[in-house]
């Protein structure tokens, strides 16, 4: 069904189809309208999910860890600081292997305080032990919460699907959804291998693991996130027979031939796309190399599109100050033992905007270097 | 109403070998609470010495569900738990009536976990909150809390905390709950039976009980019932409870113990005992009694 929705509507949708049994969260900006809307299907009686509206969200993840133990589906959403304040969770979820759920809106963390657009929040949290899955539009944040919930529990690894704050959330997008009971029937009924309520076998959830222990439950986490890229192609192959919307882990858009090849996630991918058709038409070899899954890093999916590639630019919306950007510095750990140039370019920090002016610069001096310094994209 | 018998018949809900100090006072709290609770129970317990001393992988000394999560968010676990019973009895994969408890020590309530139980308060979630109550952070080794009583020595007041403690019995009433109680190990009955009462209010309940700890307290390991008792004589820890509106005392000695018999008991106070803080223990007393003469007036009322 063709249908027009923003972004925060859409993944509010998709957790509407997917009906969880919990539902927590606390409000904050730009995530807001994920949660109105959600409030709303309760009211109408769309989901019979029981929906927590917590004093944080520290306590709105927590509810999900004892929720998703207790052997149900459960999601949440934040933005920004949220995501900062449940940090301490996102390791306990994703050590205790609970499949939840969350919707992030990216914001840019504070200080100083800004409530627009970057990845520092989600990219704070990459070493969590959460799948990272990063969406350009609507339509990606919706699919990738219906797929990254089959994920999650096939790999028993909690998932944070990201969308950027306003220009993805707050913007209205044709989209294609699918019928509720389409998704149903992809996502089936959770079968938690434990559960709290199993009352023949009490289960210790959350024990003390110390020098003896510790580590082979990090190293399990660790080598079951290696699968989660052959397990996500899987998935998302399911999911094409379904809507013809084909998931990778990256999307290769006219990166195989490319000359020039900028590597991005999220909603600036939609420009470059832009800028590399306009390149194409001037015979220049232009092309986008698109990160869906961040973490974990899809290394091996990467070389064959940037085999071809003479200078490769990566964009971040994030920094690591004082170290490589956390985009950049995957590309270039992988791609700089090739032979390749690799560049890093910060751009749009607390929701400043890129123009295609912006990406067409970058594009002009990988073609003609100038040796331009363009570390810090549309910055005073 | 459960019996003595009930109490000595209930099954053991937390069995020996866990690694917990000689004369800690929350085993028997624990096992106490867990017997009034009749069938299936699942526990959410706070990061503490009970956590710590209890389930280190691969043992466990729990016979019942057990989730430990973080240190301040054993209420919010506890929510996602019981909201997830209510989802599956909605949907009738649960057929069974289940209690729910959390333990919290008081690092875990009065402090860093007061935010995660107010809110859980606020929203009416159904289950038992108990604060094992021992006055110091004692798993990380003996550190100030807030509720640390006044003039108590701990690794972080070496000097004595200059603070009163703070009354966490009134800030749960304030949230208009049923059902509020203080209690002593020493008075075993006394606490079952505020345990089932507990167990049977709908809605949320929190019992805060006297958990004496000799190594924080500088007590001798086998003076710990002992001491308890004195706490609760000298009224220094007052037995009460607030039932849907109401308050009872529910015990009162007819002469209260002067407060140096409590204090005498364990290190952390010695220096109090001094002629130089006669005024300090003055205070302190009066205090205690200004505090027990508030309580018995909201009993009449």
């Amino acid at each position: 069904m063709k249908i027009e929705m923003t972004g925060a509507q859409a993944v509010s949708y998709s957790m509407m189809q997917i009906n969880p049994e919990v539902v927590s969260a606390f409000p904050i900006t730009p995530q807001t309208d994920v949660i109105k809307e959600y409030a709303q299907y309760v009211k109408d009686g769309k989901v019979t999910s029981e929906f927590i509206l917590t004093e944080s969200e520290h306590s709105a993840l927590s509810v999900l860890v004892g929720a998703s133990s207790a052997g149900v589906r459960a999601m949440t959403t934040t933005s920004s600081a949220g995501l900062a304040y449940m940090f301490e969770i996102l390791g306990i979820a994703s050590g205790q292997r609970l499949p939840i759920v969350m919707n992030v809106v990216n914001r840019a963390l504070s200080g100083p305080i800004n409530i627009h657009c970057d990845h520092s929040d989600s990219m704070a949290c990459r070493d969590s032990g959460w799948i990272q899955l990063y969406s350009e539009n609507a339509q990606e944040a919706y699919d990738q919460t219906i797929l990254g919930l089959k994920l999650a529990e096939k790999m028993n690894i909690p998932v944070m699907v990201m969308q950027d704050g306003f220009i993805c959330s707050h913007c209205f997008q044709n989209m294609e959804v699918l019928k509720d009971t389409e998704v149903k029937k992809f996502v089936g009924t959770f079968k938690p291998e434990y559960s709290l309520f199993d009352f023949k076998k009490s289960v210790t959830f959350g024990p003390l693991e110390l020098t003896d222990s510790y580590f082979e439950t990090k190293k399990q986490l660790s080598l079951a996130m290696d699968e989660v890229p052959k397990e996500y192609n899987k998935i998302s192959e399911e999911y094409y027979k379904l809507t013809k919307r084909k998931y990778a882990p990256v999307e290769d858009y006219k990166a195989k031939d490319a000359d020039y090849v900028i590597v991005a996630l999220n909603s600036v991918c939609g420009l470059v796309k832009d800028c590399v058709d306009e390149l194409r038409i001037k015979g220049i070899k232009a092309g986008l190399l698109k990160i869906r899954m961040f973490r974990p890093f899809p290394y091996n999916a990467i070389i064959k599109p940037l085999a071809n590639a003479k200078w490769i630019t990566v964009l971040d919306r994030s920094e690591s100050f004082g170290a490589n950007a956390p985009v950049y510095s995957e590309i270039l750990s992988t791609m700089k033992a090739k032979d390749k140039i690799v560049t890093s370019s910060i751009y749009g920090l607390g929701g400043r905007e890129i123009m295609k002016e912006h990406i067409m610069e970058i594009f002009d001096d990988m073609i003609k270097p100038k040796g331009k310094n363009l570390r810090f994209i549309n910055s005073k | 109403m459960m019996t003595i018998k009930d109490l000595v018949n209930a099954p053991e809900r937390l069995v020996s070998g866990h690694r917990s100090c000689a004369g800690c006072g929350f085993p028997m709290i624990i096992r106490t609470i867990l017997a009034a609770a009749k069938g299936p129970v699942i526990v959410s317990n706070a990061t503490g010495c009970l956590e710590v001393t209890t389930t280190v992988y691969p043992f466990t000394s729990w016979n019942v569900p057990f989730i430990h999560s973080a240190f301040e968010n054993a209420s919010a676990t506890m929510t996602g738990v019981t909201r997830a019973y209510k989802a599956m009895k909605k949907s009738g994969k649960i057929k069974d009536d289940v209690k729910f408890v959390v333990f919290g020590g008081d690092g875990g309530t009065y402090d860093i976990g007061l935010q995660s139980l107010s809110g859980a308060l606020e929203r009416k979630e159904d289950f038992v909150y108990v604060c094992y109550d021992n006055g110091a952070y004692m798993n990380t080794g003996i550190q100030r809390s807030s509720a640390t009583p006044k003039g108590a020595y701990t690794t972080t007041t070496p000097a004595g905390k200059v603070e009163w403690r703070k009354d966490l019995a009134k800030i749960a009433i304030a949230h208009d709950i049923a059902y509020v109680a203080t209690a002593s190990p020493h008075n075993f009955m006394d606490l079952a039976l505020k345990a089932e009462k507990a167990f049977n209010t709908k809605g949320p309940s929190v019992l805060i009980v006297l958990s004496p700890c000799p190594l924080g307290w500088g007590s001798k390991t086998d003076q710990s019932i002992q001491i308890a008792k004195l706490a609760v004589e000298t009224n220094f820890w007052p037995l009460y409870e607030y039932d849907n509106g109401k308050y009872t005392l529910n015990y009162e000695s007819e002469e209260r113990k002067p407060l140096e018999k409590f204090l005498e008991t364990q290190s952390r106070f010695k220096h109090l005992l001094s002629p130089e803080s006669r005024n300090l223990l003055k205070d302190i007393q009066e205090e205690i009694d200004k505090k027990y003469d508030e309580l018995k007036k909201l009993c009449k009322e």
